[in-house]
């Protein structure tokens, strides 16, 4: 941004008002119609990105009450305080994206590990892994969360922690049976027989030929663990008050019928996400398949 | 019926096949055949795997699944190839019956044989329940099933390979077609158990006065069985004619080949060196696994099957020991002992070390490299997700970790050459990166050799490697394997269930039956004279269907 002959970032830090010929010593608000004179005149000019609202920001300048509807400014409205919606949208997807990626690559990585082992030596310490896992599996996992939420104070890390606690013993069962069929193959067999080690034949055989499965099931995981973070939110025991969220937006949609634009913007915000994700799924294993990959 | 379509009815003939096309998304399999079959006549459709003939057969039924056909076949004067879905559904399983390669997934495991029977008598004949289970009796017996009535409840699973068959034979025979297409009706079964389905067939046929349409790579079954014989080759019939005829005299090329394809007898004779270090020795070689005991026993103790009980046996250089035997006779799990993949009794030696002991002191590596395998199926012997040059290289990479990658390449395409497979020179660095199933059954086979190869083994457990191949690659791979055994001194201990492989192949034989070894000796002077019945069983089973 360009004032008075000299050039600003305010993506990097703020600038008092003061700066811009306001009255007081506090960061900018951007969207003040006096600044924003200010900085349309005299040769001065700001580039705005296309959607001019962070997902905290609330427009105290909006010409009807929170929540209003799509207009000019807030393009699909703002939520009950006044936050533009459609940011707190690109935003809370990122969070759920990216929560739901780290999510899936825990569990799947604890669930690979954790199958692998028991399907390739098998025997007792696949029965003992099997118990545990029983065990394990009947903890009420909605309880705890709440439980913990009410120890702790409620944080990203922490939700994440908790979740794949319990969210890799679905696909450890599914890699146990394709390492218990593919341990016996021919292969594997000529492999022992050349002498390679346990681990060198879980990795370089068994493991690429088990892992099917898992392809299959990451898009559906991802969307598993975005709709997880979207309804602990929901129900107020996600992610801090604050922290935009698909889930909280939704919610303030059930506590406000009538702004309509909330729930159906986030409704097919969701939806679209989870309809790529399969797509996205199948394509990924279609890829990864060396006989499909040449055809 | 239309006078158009009565004017194609010719006088004895049952099935009259026409320019039969057989496509596959615009991709022809069958490029337009003609054959017929008179009634009461039995026809051979021969070929190898992937020529074309179980596709004909079944796409005349339209069993085919997404395959386009076009063409024409009388049945009895009706295009079996125009009749709308409705009505073939009525040619199936009552005109026209089909007996399957492989009984256990043609039957539906959660019924019993005699529900399944009955099923047909009631679809097709109209019978009420009770009258069917009189029927699926009478049924089960003609087709010598013992205890027929009790047989009737049993349920596939309970039943052995060849009351399997019988059973589906029985459902085929249910609706007295006039057709009997038999896929492969004896393949999936032990040698001995072969004969008897084929005559149980012939005998049926001659009752019945059926027509069968037998699809087979098996010439011996043809011989034995068949009037009149079709050879196929790459989706064309390339011969047709009487079965004496064809094979006194085959006109084809491609006959020629295949009956030529018997495997030959080429091994090194000269009698063994004494006093020198046998390659495998074993003594008193016992074998177990643990199985459940049944009731309140079973918390506490397992029982053991015996899988091997107290073999002997004795590889020496360059020789070929061959173990034939029914499956299930144990000579897999043997195998798989010599390799030190299983805990065992008694004395194993390679090469005079003993595999426990080399196991304890943790040499078993050096000891690995010594012996080596092969499988019977090329197919589930390679890893589908790693290159060739991974899966003949991977031997390297544990005995020899200090070559490079380039003198790794380097000798795996060398031990590829000698397998005889040579890649085009200019694209050497591709074809290493081709996956297994870019290749053909015998070329995987040959790609199983290399990689056992690879690692200078001196002894090469083959473990039936030859009988998921076609006769004619079967034979290439039997030379294959004869010259490398010429030029490399290489010992093999050989496991088949094919008598013509052992003849040819072996030195000296061992027969087992029940984890037992019934009765060894030198390889010739054995087959030509069995003592123990069972090995005469083998043998004639083997001999009877010899040809040529």
């Amino acid at each position: 941004m360009r004032y008075e002959g000299e050039t600003y970032f305010p993506m990097l830090r703020d600038y008092p008002e003061t700066v811009f010929g306001g009255d007081f010593d506090t960061a900018t608000d951007y969207l003040d119609p006096f600044i924003q004179e200010r900085l349309s005149t005299n040769g001065n000019w700001a580039l705005y990105t296309l959607n001019t609202y962070g997902p905290k920001t609330v427009n105290y300048f909006a010409k009807s009450p929170n929540p209003a509807g799509p207009t000019a400014e807030n393009w699909l409205g703002t939520d009950a305080q006044g936050r533009d919606l459609l940011a707190q949208l690109l935003y809370g997807f990122r969070v759920s994206v990216l929560f739901a990626l780290a999510l899936t690559a825990v569990g799947t990585l604890i669930g690979v590990l954790t199958g692998a082992i028991q399907g390739y030596f098998g025997g007792k310490l696949d029965l003992a892994f099997q118990r545990f896992i029983e065990i394990w599996g009947s903890m009420p996992e909605l309880y705890l969360l709440i439980i913990f939420a009410a120890i702790f104070s409620p944080s990203l890390p922490l939700l994440l922690v908790l979740l794949s606690l319990f969210g890799w013993m679905g696909l450890s069962d599914y890699v146990r049976a394709e390492f218990l069929r593919n341990r016996q193959l021919d292969y594997v067999r000529a492999a022992r027989a050349l002498g390679l080690s346990s681990g060198q034949i879980i990795w370089r055989h068994v493991l690429p030929n088990s892992l099917t499965p898992v392809v299959t099931f990451l898009p559906f995981r991802m969307s598993g663990a975005i709709l997880a973070l979207t309804s602990l939110d929901f129900l107020g025991l996600g992610v801090p008050p604050g922290t935009p969220s698909l889930g909280e937006l939704l919610s303030q949609g059930k506590n406000n019928i009538d702004a309509w634009w909330i729930s159906l913007f986030t409704f097919l915000v969701l939806v679209t996400t989870l309809l790529l994700l399969t797509f996205m799924g199948d394509a990924l294993r279609d890829a990864l398949d060396p006989r499909k990959a040449d055809q | 019926m239309t006078a158009e379509q009565t004017g194609h009815l010719r006088d004895g003939v049952l099935l009259d096949v026409k320019n039969l096309r057989v496509g596959f998304g615009g991709h022809d399999v069958v490029h337009g055949i003609d054959f017929h079959i008179a009634p009461g006549e039995k026809l051979a459709l021969v070929g190898e795997s992937g020529s074309g003939k179980t596709v004909s057969a079944l796409s005349l039924l339209r069993l085919v699944h997404n395959a386009q056909v076009s063409g024409t076949a009388h049945l009895n004067g009706r295009d079996l190839l125009g009749l709308s879905e409705q009505a073939l559904r009525g040619v199936r399983g009552d005109d026209v019956a089909i007996i399957f390669q492989e009984p256990m997934t043609a039957l539906n495991p959660l019924y019993s044989v005699g529900d399944q029977i009955g099923e047909v008598l009631q679809l097709k004949k109209g019978l009420s329940g009770k009258q069917a289970s009189a029927g699926v009796v009478e049924l089960l017996a003609s087709t010598g099933i013992p205890e027929p009535a009790r047989r009737a409840g049993a349920f596939p699973h309970q039943l052995s390979g060849g009351q399997r068959q019988r059973a589906m034979i029985a459902m085929a025979l249910a609706s007295a077609p006039k057709l009997l297409l038999a896929d492969e009706p004896t393949t999936a079964l032990d040698v001995s158990l072969r004969g008897q389905i084929l005559d149980l067939l012939s005998d049926l046929q001659r009752q019945h006065g059926m027509a069968v349409l037998l699809i087979t790579h098996d010439l011996n079954l043809v011989s034995r069985f068949a009037d009149r014989v079709a050879v196929m080759e790459q989706g064309r019939l390339v011969e047709q004619g009487g079965v004496r005829s064809v094979f006194e005299a085959p006109a084809h090329a491609y006959t020629q080949r295949l009956l030529a394809s018997r495997p030959l007898r080429d091994v090194v004779e000269e009698p063994v060196e004494q006093g020198a270090l046998p390659c495998l020795r074993t003594r008193g070689l016992r074998v177990s696994y643990p199985v459940r005991l049944p009731g309140i026993r079973g918390w506490f103790k397992k029982g053991a099957f015996v899988a091997v009980g107290g073999a002997n046996l004795q590889i020496a250089q360059g020789r070929t020991l061959g173990v034939v035997g029914e499956s299930g006779s144990g000579k897999s799990t043997l195998a798989l002992a010599a390799l030190g993949l299983l805990p065992y009794d008694g004395e194993l030696q390679v090469e005079g070390t003993d595999w426990r002991q080399a196991q304890e002191q943790g040499e078993s590596k050096a000891l690995r490299r010594r012996i080596q395998v092969v499988f019977q199926d090329p197919f589930s012997s390679l890893s589908p997700r790693l290159t060739v040059e991974q899966i003949v290289g991977e031997g390297l990479t544990v005995h020899a970790p200090e070559l490079s990658p380039a003198e790794r390449r380097e000798k795996v395409v060398k031990i590829l050459a000698e397998v005889g497979l040579v890649p085009d020179p200019k694209q050497v660095g591709d074809w290493l990166q081709r996956y297994p199933h870019e290749f053909s059954g015998g070329q995987r086979q040959r790609l199983a050799i290399a990689r056992a190869l690879i690692v200078e083994p001196q002894l090469l457990v083959l473990d039936e490697p030859t009988s998921a191949l076609d006769v004619t690659v079967q034979q290439q791979v039997l030379s294959l394997l004869q010259r490398l055994q010429c030029e490399r001194g290489l010992s093999y201990l050989l496991i088949t269930h094919d008598v013509d492989v052992i003849r040819a192949m072996a030195h000296d034989v061992v027969v087992m039956k029940d984890g037992e070894v019934v009765e060894s000796g030198a390889c010739l002077a054995l087959l030509s004279q069995p003592s123990h019945p069972y090995t005469r069983d083998l043998v004639r089973a083997a001999g009877q269907s010899g040809l040529v």
